[in-house]
């Protein structure tokens, strides 16, 4: 119930944005994230961007993970 | 996809499968509150590979299974008035009621729509002026913004014939009295990442605090479950107890301010009763004052008998932790998910419908 999938956001007109999802078009609602910007990935949970997805930190836990794998 | 494919990596999670190997020592009891870590722990076969010693119990995180029979009642009598259409997600349409369920009503000439999103529940209202639109509001703090965006979007469009029933679940309430009853001990919870991406991981302290369990948001591919099990096994073992956020892209300490302001601004915390626990005080949410208006509770004479659940199903005890679907007499022999006699085995997130599809050999 509480699924939402990452969507990229490919253009913004007023509080409906038109979102890229793995291929797949459609437009959502991004009243819960009015500060979201072409390019960023959101957090779409039925029809609506509930966050934006933090990619620095996406990377840093990606490092984080490699390196203790190449630590062991 | 980005951002999922990643956290899929197979050498990855041997990795911190290995880690969580090495270091968790002690026998512990895990819960993953949320109906959709259950699936995907069962999906990747995540507890055959974790340590014997880790033991992991899924909660009442699916707001189809914790949605109270009366309530249900209630969308079922509503769904009968004339001019009426119901707007509902998918799984709730399935649920059995005390005596029906929506699907059946619609099979007896109530109109009732299944519907993806709140918003699409506002288009059918402005698409449909001379009907009533009932939306069946569901879910936890994950859904509630969105429906709180609905209503804001409704008034501002001048749509009036735009209800919703709200029966949100708020998510901590729900631990902390999971917590008191104490008919299960926990050492370790895995928090829901969807929920916390709309409330931040602050509201969650109290459990380590208070209760000196050990608490890790998680994110919902196998890598993130294995990051947040293997945060609450170092928490664990240095008695070291706090809430960590094992899914950072996705969750902020403060979660998200704006969506947090426009659910406060169109609804208020209210008791809540949920299937198997009871009335709950502030575990739920109604609509404001302001917008009581759209309130299909305050708007509509809602006549329902007295309800009861199926004789046999122990959904409630299943979300309160104390038991298994492999308990249930029922299971895989009377309910399936082709013939659910609970809401467990009907949402696709419910403990039943999990091992069934994914169980060793349980179901189909």
């Amino acid at each position: 119930m509480c699924l939402a999938i990452p969507a990229l956001v490919k253009s913004i007109d007023g509080y409906l944005a038109e979102v890229d999802i793995d291929g797949v078009t459609r437009q959502v609602s991004i009243q819960l994230t009015p500060d979201v910007k072409v390019g960023d990935y959101v957090l779409l949970h039925t029809g609506y961007a509930i966050n934006v997805i933090d990619e620095v930190e996406a990377e840093e836990t990606l490092k984080i993970l490699k390196e203790l794998s190449q630590a062991q | 996809m980005k951002f999922v494919e990643e956290y899929r990596d197979p050498e990855l999670a041997k990795k911190l499968l290995e880690r969580i190997h090495r270091r968790s020592t002690r026998r512990i009891r895990l819960m993953e509150f949320c109906g959709g870590h259950t699936v995907s722990i069962f999906k990747h076969g995540i507890r055959q590979l974790l340590p014997q010693n880790i033991e992991m119990l899924s909660g009442p995180g699916c707001p189809v299974c914790v949605t109270a029979i009366a309530d249900l009642d209630k969308a079922i009598a509503l769904s009968r008035l004339p001019g009426v259409i119901i707007a509902s997600f998918g799984d709730m349409v399935r649920v059995p009621g005390s005596r029906s369920s929506l699907q059946q009503v619609k099979a007896e000439g109530s109109d009732v729509r299944v519907v993806y999103s709140a918003q699409d529940a506002v288009y059918l209202a402005r698409d449909n002026p001379d009907k009533s639109i009932i939306f069946i509001g569901i879910g936890f703090e994950t859904t509630a913004p969105t429906v709180a965006a609905s209503i804001l979007q409704a008034e501002q469009e001048g749509i009036d014939n735009y209800y919703t029933l709200s029966l949100h679940k708020l998510c901590p309430p729900i631990m902390k009295a999971i917590l008191d009853m104490g008919e299960v001990e926990l050492n370790g919870i895995i928090c829901p990442g969807h929920v916390s991406s709309i409330i931040g991981s602050y509201p969650y302290r109290f459990i380590a605090d208070d209760y000196h369990i050990a608490c890790a948001v998680s994110g919902f591919e196998p890598v993130d479950i294995l990051l947040g099990v293997d945060s609450l096994v170092e928490q664990i073992e240095k008695e070291e107890y706090k809430v960590e956020i094992a899914y950072r892209r996705g969750v902020k300490p403060e979660g998200n301010p704006p969506a947090l302001k426009l659910m406060e601004a169109v609804f208020e915390v209210s008791e809540a009763d949920w299937r198997g626990i009871g009335i709950v005080p502030a575990s739920g949410l109604r609509l404001r004052e302001r917008y009581r208006r759209f309130d299909a509770e305050a708007n509509f004479d809602i006549k329902t008998e007295p309800s009861h659940e199926a004789k046999g199903c122990i959904c409630g005890s299943i979300l309160r932790g104390i038991n298994t679907p492999l308990d249930c007499r029922l299971f895989c022999k009377i309910c399936t998910p082709e013939h659910p006699i609970g809401p467990c085995m009907v949402s696709s997130e419910g403990s039943c419908a999990t091992y069934f599809h994914y169980g060793d050999g349980y179901g189909g």
